[in-house]
């Protein structure tokens, strides 16, 4: 089983991101379960939603605990939340930043990853020259794609569009594109 | 169909292709999606013949729902918590009255103090109401429960609720196979009411009955829910011929035979229960798990025949009758009565107010039940610490203040309540 824990900020899409992998994982015939943090959240405050994907039924309903990766949609949240809490020491970090890890006092903790599995993307950045707002979570999505190979990035467009239909859809698999080539292509950060 | 959907909306396609004819609902965390998706299906024209109203408050959802129903109409409503209390009266009335409505209580904590979140407390407040429950583990589930819950109701003219855990399964995206309109109508033909108010035929439904009748009106209810004993189990084996899957049932096991330890719960709780048992399987334990779908009728000879003969029943619920404890434990003391040998039976309140329940709190539960049983009542991941402080505190102080507003600012960091 494969555990992603997405952080981020009331309004910046963070339920719809855990959504979207899910069907994602379901278009190539898998598990998957996608679900909030179950709260009455407004928008700014931090957010997390989960997404579990298996290749066998999902029973398990506890909060994620001890997540595969982390997705990191606003940057701000390290000083605000312990968002490392319980990630594997083999996990993948992915952040929605233009800032290094340095900048952003995590270096440590991206230390104690494996090699290559911590990225920065300015995925904000992205949806805002695509899609015209700064909503990153399209974007991570297809990052998240290149970076772990969880899912194809052409599951996660499509599982976009079935999200997004027309125009904004195919802006945000654009944002999406963008965001999987600079983590493919571009040499690692950090 | 396989579809990756929200569970709500699940159980909102699952619904409509039960063909409700009158849809009567106000809005109420965490429902709130499953009648917002039925109300898109009436306006877009796709859930066809279906009456679709928006009423002021739960008791009018339910009592217009009563109205449907009495005039032959096949009635849906959905509610949670507070909303289940506000229409209570209608809740016992729908029942007495013997009019096979279907509701789904998304099940939510009840207040005070306010909570959005998951427990069964709600349900438990009306169990004895008159109406059968049924508790899903999955959307899946959810989803074949609703189906069957009409025809139990219709079958018997007796009301039925459908519970789904708030949040934890409304909420949560995920796969489901939804039916094909054809084998639904071919499961559930259209409603045949026993009892209807037609112009044409002139009665009245709802006597006053006295000390003369009551008994026996009464005694026929009970005695309804005594044959749902015998007709859920054969609707779920009606149900896999149908659709190939096992739904529904008074009761499942699982790594039930050998085990000389079961864990007895309802909901979707069940799912986190099985990998904790087959992770403490790897290392030999012999413990196995009962999933209670039926909460009414209380499955007493189905029950007890899965637990005579073992040695620990540990009872894990989401709910908690103040000054007593926990209401399925007690249930499950029923089904153990007068058995010579019975199994100790262990009762834990798990899981209040949408306390997430992990595998590592049941291992180091389950574990315990084993080797170091207990009487009473344990409660799960309790914070003793902050009680303690509590308790001292109160006792110290005579206008000690409202207790969940202290308890949240000692949480908060604070070190004392703000009257101290």
């Amino acid at each position: 089983m494969f555990q992603v824990r997405f952080h981020g900020r009331g309004g910046q899409g963070v339920v719809t991101a855990a959504e979207i992998l899910s069907v994602a994982a379901f278009l190539e015939q898998r598990h998957a379960q996608a679900f909030p943090s179950f709260g009455s959240e407004r928008t700014g405050a931090p957010v997390v939603s989960f997404c579990r994907i298996d290749d066998k039924e999902i029973r398990l309903r506890e909060p994620i605990l001890e997540p595969n990766a982390l997705i990191v949609q606003d940057p701000t949240l390290f000083k605000a939340v312990d968002v490392f809490d319980g990630l594997r020491s083999d996990g993948y970090l992915l952040i929605n930043t233009n800032r290094s890890f340095g900048d952003l006092q995590i270096a440590n903790a991206v230390g104690k990853l494996p090699h290559g599995q911590a990225r920065a993307v300015a995925a904000s950045e992205l949806a805002l020259k695509y899609v015209g707002r700064p909503l990153p979570n399209a974007a991570l999505l297809g990052a998240f794609a290149a970076l772990t190979n969880i899912v194809r990035f052409d599951s996660v467009a499509t599982a976009i569009r079935q999200a997004f239909p027309g125009k904004v859809g195919e802006a945000n698999v654009a944002a999406a594109q963008a965001a999987h080539d600079a983590v493919s292509i571009a040499p690692i950060a950090g | 169909m396989l579809k990756q959907v929200e569970g709500s909306h699940a159980m909102a396609e699952g619904i409509a292709l039960c063909r409700p004819e009158v849809i009567c609902a106000y809005p109420i965390t965490p429902q709130t999606h499953i009648v917002e998706g039925l109300g898109e299906m009436v306006r877009a024209g796709e859930l066809k013949n279906c009456e679709f109203i928006n009423v002021e408050s739960e008791f009018a959802a339910l009592s217009v729902a009563i109205g449907a129903s009495a005039a032959g109409a096949r009635a849906y409503t959905a509610t949670a918590s507070q909303g289940l209390l506000f229409m209570a009266e209608a809740v016992y009335n729908a029942a007495g009255l013997g009019l096979p409505i279907v509701m789904t209580l998304g099940n939510r904590a009840i207040g005070a103090p306010i909570n959005i979140w998951n427990d069964h407390s709600d349900a438990m407040s009306m169990s004895d109401a008159g109406w059968m429950q049924l508790f899903a583990e999955s959307n899946q589930e959810a989803i074949d429960l609703h189906i069957q819950a009409f025809r139990l109701a219709e079958e018997l003219s007796m009301p039925t609720m459908v519970c789904v855990d708030g949040f934890i399964l409304t909420h949560a995206v995920e796969r489901v196979d939804v039916p094909e309109q054809e084998e639904v109508d071919e499961y559930l033909p259209a409603y045949e009411p026993v009892q209807v108010l037609d112009p044409s035929h002139p009665i009245s439904i709802g006597a006053m009955v006295g000390p003369d009748a009551f008994t026996e009106v009464r005694f026929l209810q009970h005695y309804k829910q005594t044959l749902a004993l015998r007709l859920i189990p054969e609707l779920a084996g009606e149900f896999k011929k149908q659709f190939g899957r096992d739904s529904g049932g008074l009761l499942r096991t699982y790594k039930a035979d050998d085990a000389e330890a079961l864990v007895v719960a309802m909901g979707s709780v069940n799912g986190t229960i099985k990998d904790t048992i087959d992770e403490m399987r790897a290392d030999g334990i012999r413990i196995g798990l009962v999933t209670l779908v039926a909460f009414r009728p209380f499955p007493v000879e189905a029950l007890r025949k899965v637990l005579v003969g073992r040695k620990h029943v540990v009872v894990v619920e989401k709910s908690l009758a103040v000054g007593m404890g926990g209401q399925l434990a007690l249930h499950v003391d029923l089904a153990l009565r007068n058995l010579a040998g019975a199994p100790q039976v262990q009762s834990v309140v798990a899981g209040l107010g949408g306390r997430p329940i992990t595998r590592p709190s049941l291992h180091r539960l389950f574990r315990r039940a084993l080797v170091q049983p207990w009487e009473g009542t344990h409660f799960l991941d309790l914070n003793e610490e902050l009680i303690a402080k509590e308790l001292h505190y109160v006792r110290k102080v005579r206008r000690s203040g409202p207790t969940a507003e202290n308890i949240l600012r000692r949480l908060s960091g604070a070190q004392k309540p703000a009257a101290e």
